[in-house]
């Protein structure tokens, strides 16, 4: 069984009469000769290994090794101003709660890659607090955002090396923003344009990590990746359109990430690594470690 | 129709950060390794080239390569604490780095092991992304796996009929074989045996028994999960 486009799976829904996380599961259950128990136990371990990892960064002591990080994610979480509400304040700390985690060699689920670890998490536990939804739905969530992901890395790619950090924060903020979709009710045609909204905010994001660590800019853009991923969905559960076909749109950030200069992607010669400061810490953090 | 990825590719693996290729592959590599070696390991002389040499203090990937010689998994929480507890397990161990090496994958690693009895293996893994490896050097012969099925390894000496004694011995057993890759170099045959399932140690003995056996290993697949995640 093979989806090579979105296009193909809402076909694939339309035709078969099911929503996109059953179409996951034929998908799966097909070609990897798994029960559906067997597919929804293993999304149940992907789920507790997310919300584990929210957990530990607001709990535990989290600075990481090149001291680059330094409990971020409880700061947020007990700011005592909120730009829009609790509800925003607390899904930025969990994104950076899992970015913290991850770097102090903690345990956590790539979604899809370690790097953009953290906007799945905080976008499903957000939703699970906010509009009450049970664990179950949620593993429904995170079918619809494997198709994303699916489809995302077959005609563009994961790798901050090829696509940037469109690549790795941007298809998670898609991946959210269609799992927010989805558990709001939102149809096919509106979960794939809430996956057009945010990678359009996404397109061009260069991969230029200080240091080559998976510190920053990553957490922050965690953070930030699980608000484009509430507001893409936001504006597409109302029925604004994306003029552009999710489709299309994830062409384009493929051909983006080509164009783009190597030094713009993962190779820390580029953008931010290559800042005055971020030369500094570089020298600093290797210095201090080795 | 090609292999279609698994939705758990998308959403996983499991592992420990911070890097899916400088950490958790790293701990494959590792773990590979430790599975060649098949005894206890009592020292380890790690050479790390490119992307690896240069970052593996902040990516862990030294932790994670030593955890997998413990024969941690690479979601295993375990590694963070890798060089302690290997210290308690008396293995000893010695870094080299390689800063540029371009006949090799930017993230790749040597593992030199010895045994607490005597044996020795020497092996050269590359950490693709994902979490995904590629084996490509045992005892200094070209090789070519990924280590996510159950893998048996066998080096030999190249006569003629060999490899039917060996397929014969693996069919007897009710096992399939998967993939078979076959290479040689001056009279020395190596094989790369993927199965659908594993092989039980009567089996790889009685290859090992074949006069012209110079080496056999079972390599088990080190999957996400594989040190099960419970809660
Ligand atoms: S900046 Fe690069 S390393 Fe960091 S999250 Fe983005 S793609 Fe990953």
């Amino acid at each position: 069984m093979e989806f090579s486009l979105l296009s193909d799976i809402v076909e694939y829904c339309k035709r078969e009469k099911k929503d996109m996380a059953q179409a996951m599961v034929d998908y799966e259950m097909r070609n990897k000769h798994l029960t559906r128990e067997q597919v929804y136990d293993g999304l149940m371990r992907v789920l507790l290994v997310m919300e584990d990892s929210v957990d530990q960064g607001l709990t535990q002591q989290v600075i990481s090794p090149s001291g680059m990080l330094n409990n971020w994610a409880k700061q947020v979480y007990n700011a005592p101003i909120e730009t829009l509400g609790a509800s925003l304040k607390k899904a930025t700390a969990r994104a950076i709660a899992v970015g913290e985690v991850n770097a102090c060699m903690g345990k956590i689920a790539a979604a899809p890659t370690a790097g953009s670890a953290g906007i799945m998490p905080a976008v499903l536990v957000t939703m699970m607090e906010e509009h009450k939804i049970p664990r179950e739905r949620i593993l429904d969530a995170l079918l619809v955002s494997s198709a994303i992901g699916l489809i995302f890395a077959k005609n563009s790619s994961f790798a901050g090396s090829e696509a940037g950090c469109m690549g790795e924060t941007g298809s998670a903020a898609a991946m959210a923003a269609a799992s927010i979709t989805y558990l709001l009710g939102g149809n096919e045609e509106q979960i794939l344009e809430a996956v057009g909204f945010a990678l359009k905010a996404s397109m061009g994001l260069v991969c230029d990590p200080v240091g080559g660590l998976v510190e920053e800019p990553c957490t922050t853009r965690n953070a930030v990746g699980v608000a484009n991923a509430f507001v893409s969905s936001q504006m597409a559960l109302a029925g604004i359109q994306s003029l552009i076909p999710a489709d299309e749109v994830i062409f384009a950030t493929k051909e983006v990430g080509d164009l783009m200069s190597p030094k713009l992607k993962e190779s820390a010669q580029g953008g931010l690594a290559n800042t005055k400061t971020g030369r500094e810490i570089q020298k600093k953090i290797f210095k201090t470690v080795e | 129709m090609t292999e279609q990825p698994s939705l758990f590719d998308i959403l996983g693996p499991i592992m420990i950060g911070p890097s899916s290729s400088h950490t958790a592959g790293a701990s494959r590599i590792g773990y590979v390794a430790r599975q060649l070696l098949h005894d206890e390991p009592k020292k380890a002389i790690i050479t790390l080239y490119n992307s690896f040499a240069k970052t593996h203090k902040g990516h862990g990937t030294d932790k994670a390569i030593i955890g997998g010689i413990l024969g941690f998994g690479p979601d295993d929480e375990r590694i963070r604490q890798s060089p302690e507890l290997a210290k308690k397990a008396g293995l000893e161990w010695e870094f080299k780095f390689v800063g540029d090496f371009v006949r090799f994958h930017s993230n790749t690693a040597r593992i030199k092991l010895f045994a607490k009895n005597g044996g020795t293996v020497e092996v050269v893994g590359a950490s693709l992304g994902g979490g995904r490896i590629k084996i490509q050097e045992i005892e200094g012969f070209p090789v070519d796996f990924n280590a996510q099925t159950h893998t048996v390894v066998i080096i030999a000496d190249d006569v003629p009929g060999s490899i039917q004694h060996i397929s014969g011995a693996i069919a007897q057993r009710q096992v399939n074989i998967a993939n078979m890759f076959v290479s040689r170099m001056e009279n020395i045959a190596n094989m790369v045996i993927e199965l659908d399932q594993a092989l039980d140690d009567d089996t790889l003995k009685e290859i090992k028994n074949f006069s012209w056996v110079k080496f056999v290993r079972l390599v088990e697949p080190m999957l996400e999960g594989s040190s099960r995640y419970e809660k």
